[in-house]
């Protein structure tokens, strides 16, 4: 499945019925499960929470499909999102299945065959999926185990799974296949199923080659914009120049004469062009945006005063954590304010999905990170029953939150709703997505801190100013199209809401030791500029924050900054990470060459995910205002390490990426217009600036449940960066991003 | 109509001769590797090679490549029998999305091909032009100097994936 050119296939039980297998039933909950948000309360009051995903699916048969050929299928509401996870959910299910992984089909996120597991986000496709699917699998082998018992007539305790067989005393033996019996999988999960030791595993922890990899190396088809069912015909929209820009005029008797031109699209201030040729479709845009007369208002904050716009849209403050005093004496007490710009998720790969409806079933095949609330929304946006729209996860260019993806799919769906029949491609253009795509919010923080007489952290403030970072769809105002159009659904409200995940308030408590702690979120709700979810959230810049901040403490106090960490750290983990890292970077005192500097920094992503800890050797020329990070060394536990080299390649990405934000990027745009619209007027990391070397140092923790590790860099890599640039130039950048401009600012060059 | 020699075989496509090789390479030809990715030159994710040399397919008009040897990354090898920048990008566990990474790929056969022993700052260098966002930057330098020891029969070394040292 997810293959680029199936078929539809409306249900689940066409789908196995058509795989000549087992047909057995199994429900979805009717609601969307918000993958940011912890379940819903409802079941627990009655049994114990299941673990993982399984709280919400507990039907071992909506996870696994074992055939009477004897061949197995996983199922995953989770999404490949260039992480690897179709390789390392198959480790996870072939370890307790007792097969190799490469044996597994694993079908992925689709409306009408997984479950729903809400949104691919938050660094918890194996937390969530890969729990579910463990302990789904750990219970289908000892289901298998008792049916082959009874087979063979041996007892329990002589049977064990082996390379797809219950194996038993003197060559007894049962297939998987053999044992396959109707709806022998459709049972609930149990609470206690007895997990693999670690000392017997043969999948989890071990170097498996990612199974995508060969086809995106060798043109294969890999990506939602490699489709090209029979009779796929080509789109492409034409977006307002800004936001609320009202459409007035739209003469387009020329374009629909134009070569190849099957369709003109408008539904309100929604235009889109169908063609039979790529190039015509693409012709045609640039026509009809020629012909478009359009009404625009200046409705944006001031790019160079988002502070002042920050502290004066407040529409509620909530406490994220009130714990001790509020004030208690000290011998000095430090402030310091921080901020971070508008950045992009700045996918390589502009959004892209394909539609087609057929006999009243509209299919999108898209790489949005959640096919079922893509669904629920689209299907409110087209007026028809969610039932009426399948989404089906393809893959795209990487996402790293909420970028175009679900815009381009509900363009899909919109535009196919036009030409019955015919599979539409969507294809946006690269200034679509740079100007069109919800960015990282932009955000204030302001932290204070009281030190006693050894400069210990007695007292800590701390406020952040910032608008949520979720706005995903559910609804069709989450949508570009749902707004465009003539019905014009409005964006949902934004809602102040704190809770252990977090979202701008996401690591704005510390994980350090300090007995008395104040931490507001100044909640923003209006939204003049779009913003959504990008990696990691609020925690880029409250990690940036908190950890610039520990090290000024440090200075203040007369202390080793990681020593100083490690002094207001308790957890046995933390410390690990902070301990490796510090020791494989080799942290010293020791004075460096004029214009260079170390810096550290750490974080418990979410304060209850991965220990991250990273060290990092940066030169900076004050004639340039360049800053080259030379040589990162990182410490990650992120719990039992299923898939080893998929963590360091995440880490790596996180790293470099959360560089890259930190160097360069801010979105630029007047009180009208987003001017960013291509990747000279919002440059990104090249080659030139990567650093000699990174080091990623897997603290595993064999046995302990997994903690997700795709967002857990973001953050102390931007506070190691502004902690070397304070250690080389003796002066702090307390703003992000750290431009040449800025540092030649602060350096007074 | 157009005259294109793509991969050692030649086609004739019926396309308007000013479409970008890219739209034809993708849509007539059927070949996937060289991606859409900002249509400016800015990116590198549509990178094929003409005449030995790397080339932004999104701003280069057919018409202007007839009678040129165009090379995608479906002609440096097979799923089945990979060629060395390939193999050595599935050894290295060089992608993360993997968007970008034919284009990465096509570029840095365009320097291997001119200078067989670049050194690894060449390497470097020479990606310049192409972006990644998932941050495989430092998989991709490895992959490339590892394709350069294949080329040039150094089949000796670690073949393990990176999960060995997990150092980038």
């Amino acid at each position: 499945m997810n293959a680029p050119n199936p078929l539809p296939d409306v249900t689940r039980r066409g789908f196995l019925a058509g795989a000549g297998a087992l047909v057995v039933s199994f429900a979805i909950p009717a609601e969307a499960q918000e993958g940011e948000v912890p379940t819903a309360p409802g079941a627990q009051a009655v049994k114990p929470k299941l673990p993982g995903s399984l709280a919400d699916t507990p039907s071992l048969d909506a996870w696994i499909r074992i055939d009477a050929d004897g061949s197995i299928t996983v199922f995953t509401g989770k999404a490949e999102l260039g992480q690897g996870t179709k390789t390392s959910l198959r480790q996870i299910a072939a370890e307790e299945l007792e097969v190799e992984p490469a044996s597994i089909k694993l079908v992925t996120a689709d409306t009408a065959l997984t479950p729903n597991e809400g949104y691919t986000a938050g660094s918890q496709t194996i937390q969530n999926s890969g729990t579910a699917i463990r302990y789904a699998a750990a219970q289908v082998r000892q289901i298998l185990i008792a049916k082959a018992s009874q087979k063979l007539g041996a007892p329990v305790e002589a049977l064990k799974a082996q390379a797809g067989a219950i194996v038993g005393p003197n060559g007894a033996k049962a297939s998987y296949g053999e044992l396959v019996s109707a709806d022998f999988l459709h049972v609930d999960a149990a609470a206690d199923t007895k997990l693999k030791p670690p000392a017997a595993y043969h999948a989890i922890g071990k170097p498996f080659a990612r199974v995508d990899i060969p086809a995106k190396v060798t043109g294969g088809n890999a990506y939602v914009q490699d489709m090209q069912p029979p009779g796929l015909v080509h789109a492409r929209v034409v977006r307002p120049p800004s936001y609320n820009a009202r459409l007035t005029d739209f003469a387009d008797a020329a374009v629909k004469a134009m070569p190849g031109v099957i369709a003109v699209v408008r539904d309100g201030d929604f235009l889109a062009v169908v063609a039979e040729q790529e190039f015509q479709a693409v012709r045609a845009m640039r026509a009809m945006a020629g012909v478009a007369r359009w009404q625009e208002q200046p409705a944006l904050p001031d790019q160079y005063d988002l502070p002042a716009f920050l502290k004066k849209s407040v529409s509620e403050v909530g406490a994220v954590t009130s714990v001790g005093a509020d004030s208690v004496p000290g011998a000095r007490t430090l402030e310091a304010q921080f901020t971070r710009a508008y950045q992009m998720h700045g996918s390589i790969g502009p959004s892209s999905a394909v539609a087609m409806v057929d006999n009243g079933l509209t299919t999108v095949w898209t790489h949005t990170q959640g096919v079922y609330p893509d669904r629920k929304a689209i299907a409110q946006m087209l007026g028809v029953p969610e039932e009426k729209v399948r989404c089906i996860h393809t893959e795209g260019s990487g996402c790293y939150g909420h970028n175009g993806a679900d815009d381009a799919a509900a363009d899909a769906a919109l535009i196919a709703q036009k030409v019955p029949g015919k599979p539409v491609r969507v294809q946006w253009m690269r200034d679509q997505e740079h100007l069109w795509e919800p960015y990282g919010p932009a955000m204030l923080t302001k932290a204070s801190a009281t030190l006693d007489q050894n400069g210990n952290i007695v007292n800590w403030h701390y406020d952040l100013w910032s608008n949520s970072h979720g706005t995903r769809p559910g609804s069709a105002g989450s949508l570009i199209a749902g707004r465009l159009m003539a019905r014009h659904f409005p964006p949902d409200p934004a809602k102040l809401q704190i809770s252990p995940l977090g979202n701008g308030d996401r690591n704005a408590i510390p994980l350090y030791d300090v007995p008395n702690q104040r931490v507001n979120w100044h909640f923003i709700a209006d939204m003049p500029v779009r913003v959504s979810s990008l990696r990691s959230l609020g925690a880029y810049c409250n990690v940036f924050s908190i950890e610039s901040f520990m090290d000024e403490l440090a200075l203040a106090a007369n202390a080793d900054p990681v020593e100083y960490r490690l002094r207001h750290l308790k957890d046995p983990r933390a410390r690990k990470v902070i301990e490796v890292a510090a020791e494989k970077f080799g942290w010293s005192k020791d004075p460096l060459p004029e214009g260079r500097g170390r810096g550290f920094a750490f974080a418990k992503y979410k304060n209850h995910a991965a220990y991250l800890a990273v060290a990092l050797e940066a030169d900076v020329d004050s004639d340039s205002g360049a800053i080259k990070v030379s040589r990162v060394v990182t410490a990650v536990d992120c719990g039992e390490a299923v898939a080893p080299d998929s963590i360091v390649n995440q880490t790596e990405g996180g790293i470099l990426q959360s560089m890259s934000w930190t160097l360069y990027e801010a979105v630029h745009f007047d009180r009208t217009r987003i001017l960013s619209p291509d990747w000279s007027t919002y440059p990104i990391l090249r080659f030139s600036a990567v650093p000699d070397s990174i080091e990623v140092q897997v603290v595993d923790s064999p046995g302990t449940p997994y903690l997700g590790v795709a967002e857990a860099a973001q953050g102390p890599t931007a506070g190691a960066i502004a902690n070397a640039f304070r250690s080389a130039t003796g002066k702090r950048i307390y703003d992000l991003p750290y431009t040449r401009e800025r540092v030649k600012g602060v350096l007074g060059v | 109509m157009v005259k294109l020699n793509v991969n050692g075989t030649s086609h004739d496509v019926d396309v308007d001769p000013a479409t970008p090789l890219l739209y034809v390479l993708r849509n007539d030809l059927k070949l996937n590797g060289a991606k859409f990715g900002c249509g400016l030159g800015q990116c590198g994710a549509c990178t094929v090679m003409v005449d030995g040399k790397a080339v932004f397919s999104c701003l280069t008009p057919a018409m202007l490549v007839e009678g040129r040897e165009i090379k995608t990354v479906e002609g440096l090898g097979t799923i089945d029998d990979p060629g060395p920048m390939q193999k050595a990008f599935i050894e290295q566990q060089a992608a993360q999305c993997g968007y970008c990474i034919a284009g990465m790929m096509m570029r840095a056969q365009a320097l291997l091909e001119a200078k067989p022993d670049a050194a690894d700052a060449d390497i470097r260098q020479a990606l310049e032009p192409n972006l990644c966002r998932c941050g495989t930057h430092m998989r991709i330098l490895r992959a490339v100097a590892r394709a350069r020891d294949l080329m040039q029969g150094k089949s000796a070394g670690n073949m393990a994936p990176a999960a060995a040292t997990g150092r980038g």
